[in-house]
């Protein structure tokens, strides 16, 4: 298994990357959203790293989930604090892992139900194997390549710290 | 946690069977009555019910959560509000909802209820919405289907009206903060007839509410009411003096038989809740009402209408809490729902 980077050590050039992005792409005041809970977490890093200007906001996609015929309501689901008005913004998505693709296919699908973004850059700290979406991200802290029966999970807030189990 | 006092025998359905609303694991599989729910699960429905009504704010107030679920609203009593609320909880989770006309349909030309619930469920329906003028209808529906069926009782007779309470409770956690050990809460009106304030009753123990009152005409107030743990009051002004929250209650004209009160006229004088008497109350006190609302006859326009209202939130906020309580049942983990209908 590859060396696997402390998540402090990643956010310094994740930050960087992102605002080179941003730079690029002609973007200037961008709503940052983590999802919730481990990319909530890396987006308040992140969006005080950038000092964006807008709020930062969070979305949990459980109301989006693909399986919740097979494993059922989340109990512990929060609310979303996406603004009312996302039409023609352009929106940072912010994940810890990065695997399947599954969740930021539901974060895409509720963003939808809020308004029409102008564009949507994904940021995921890790990438790991495992994709059974077409969803790459923009910008990535860390690709490791882990087994199927690997799994690892971002611990936080405070310290954040990767569990790979 | 369960609640003592309803493990004995409820006199309005005749047996012992609160607990039949939980699966093996403890989640809720039907909600028929608040009586027997623990602290846990009515306040997850809340916390639930709150994430929601952040998807009534989006522009599209649809989430794809209850995709492919079927749902049948079983009112065999009018009502529009709840009626209306359930089906718009039902839409905005994406599920497919049917209303049946009781009135028009086959029960009408002599078929049994029994039989109706079972054409029902040949339809592969998951879900009954069950509204009826007898105490214990929906229990006895929920003791009567396909192990697969959930049923959510929206009033019966005199005994409960479980997602009403929850929706007071989501109105008041709202207003007053989650601290209901700190509040005083007032429930004015016809209780003798009301699903709705035993329901709320309740829940309001439940949460640990640091005082309840009820405030009604000797006539209207049924002779156990004080085995709930209330506190009963006769008089308006000493019932409501310093209340953080005041329920008005609709005089249920429909139901009442022999003189149990001398008119519409005197009620109000002795019991509507006025702008004036409104003064003995906490100044921030909010004014609920389960609605439809008697202008004249137990609440003033004034007050009903007046800023410290919360009437027409409690509307809002049952789309909210309703969908919780729908995801929440039907989202239950499908393995354990299939090991029971194997059992």
């Amino acid at each position: 298994m590859d060396e696997i980077a402390k998540p402090d050590q990643l956010l310094e050039k994740l930050a960087d990357d992102v605002k080179q992005l941003l730079d690029e792409r002609n973007i200037d005041d961008p709503l940052m959203v983590g999802i919730h809970t481990g990319g909530a977490w890396i987006a308040g890093i992140l969006h005080a790293k950038l000092a964006l200007s807008q709020p930062l906001a969070t979305l949990d996609i459980s109301f989006y989930r693909d399986d919740f015929s097979r494993i059922g309501m989340n109990p512990k689901v929060r609310p979303s604090s996406l603004p009312p008005q996302v039409e023609d913004k352009h929106i940072i998505l912010v994940d810890d892992v990065l695997q399947t693709g599954r969740t930021i296919r539901a974060a895409m699908n509720e963003i939808f139900d809020y308004g029409r973004p102008a564009s949507i850059t994904l940021i995921c700290l890790v990438d790991r194997s495992g994709r059974e979406l077409p969803i790459q991200a923009d910008i990535i802290g860390q690709h490791l390549q882990l087994g199927a029966e690997q799994h690892i999970k971002l611990s936080g807030p405070e310290p954040l710290d990767f569990i790979v189990t | 946690m369960v609640n003592k006092a309803s493990r004995r025998t409820n006199p309005l359905i005749g047996n012992d069977s609160w607990n039949i609303q939980l699966d093996s694991k403890g989640r809720l599989k039907h909600l028929l009555t608040i009586e027997g729910l623990g602290s846990e699960i009515l306040t997850s429905i809340l916390d639930t019910a709150e994430s929601f009504a952040n998807v009534n704010q989006q522009r599209v107030k649809k989430v794809p959560l209850l995709r492919g679920k079927t749902i049948v609203n079983l009112f065999f009593e009018a009502s529009t509000r709840t009626r209306t609320t359930f089906e718009l909880a039902a839409k905005r989770l994406s599920a497919d909802i049917l209303n049946v006309n009781i009135s028009t349909s086959a029960t009408s030309k002599g078929e049994s209820l029994l039989d109706t619930l079972q054409n029902l469920q040949a339809m592969l329906c998951d879900m009954f919405i069950v509204r009826h003028s007898d105490s214990g209808a929906a229990h006895f529906i929920a003791g009567n289907v396909a192990p697969h069926i959930s049923v959510i009782n929206a009033g019966d007779g005199r005994h409960a009206h479980p997602t009403q309470a929850l929706l007071d409770m989501f109105t008041i956690r709202r207003n007053k903060g989650h601290d209901f050990g700190r509040l005083r809460v007032a429930i004015v009106g016809d209780l003798l007839h009301s699903r709705v304030a035993r329901s709320q009753i309740h829940a309001l123990n439940i949460l640990n509410t640091g005082e309840v009152r009820v405030i009604a005409p000797k006539t209207l107030i049924p002779t156990d009411i004080e085995d709930m743990g209330v506190n009963v009051f006769n008089d308006l002004e000493s019932g409501i003096r310093d209340a953080d929250v005041i329920i008005t209650l609709r005089l249920q004209k429909e139901r009442m038989q022999g003189a149990l009160l001398p008119s519409e006229h005197e009620y109000y004088s002795l019991y509507g809740l006025t702008a004036e008497r409104l003064c003995a109350a906490r100044d921030d006190a909010i004014i609920m009402h389960p609605g439809p609302i008697n202008r004249g006859v137990e609440i003033e326009s004034r007050v009903a209408d007046g800023a410290r209202s919360v009437i027409l939130d409690q509307v809002t906020y049952g789309i909210s809490v309703r969908m919780a309580v729908m995801s929440m049942v039907l989202g239950r983990e499908p393995e354990a729902a299939d090991a029971e209908a194997h059992a």
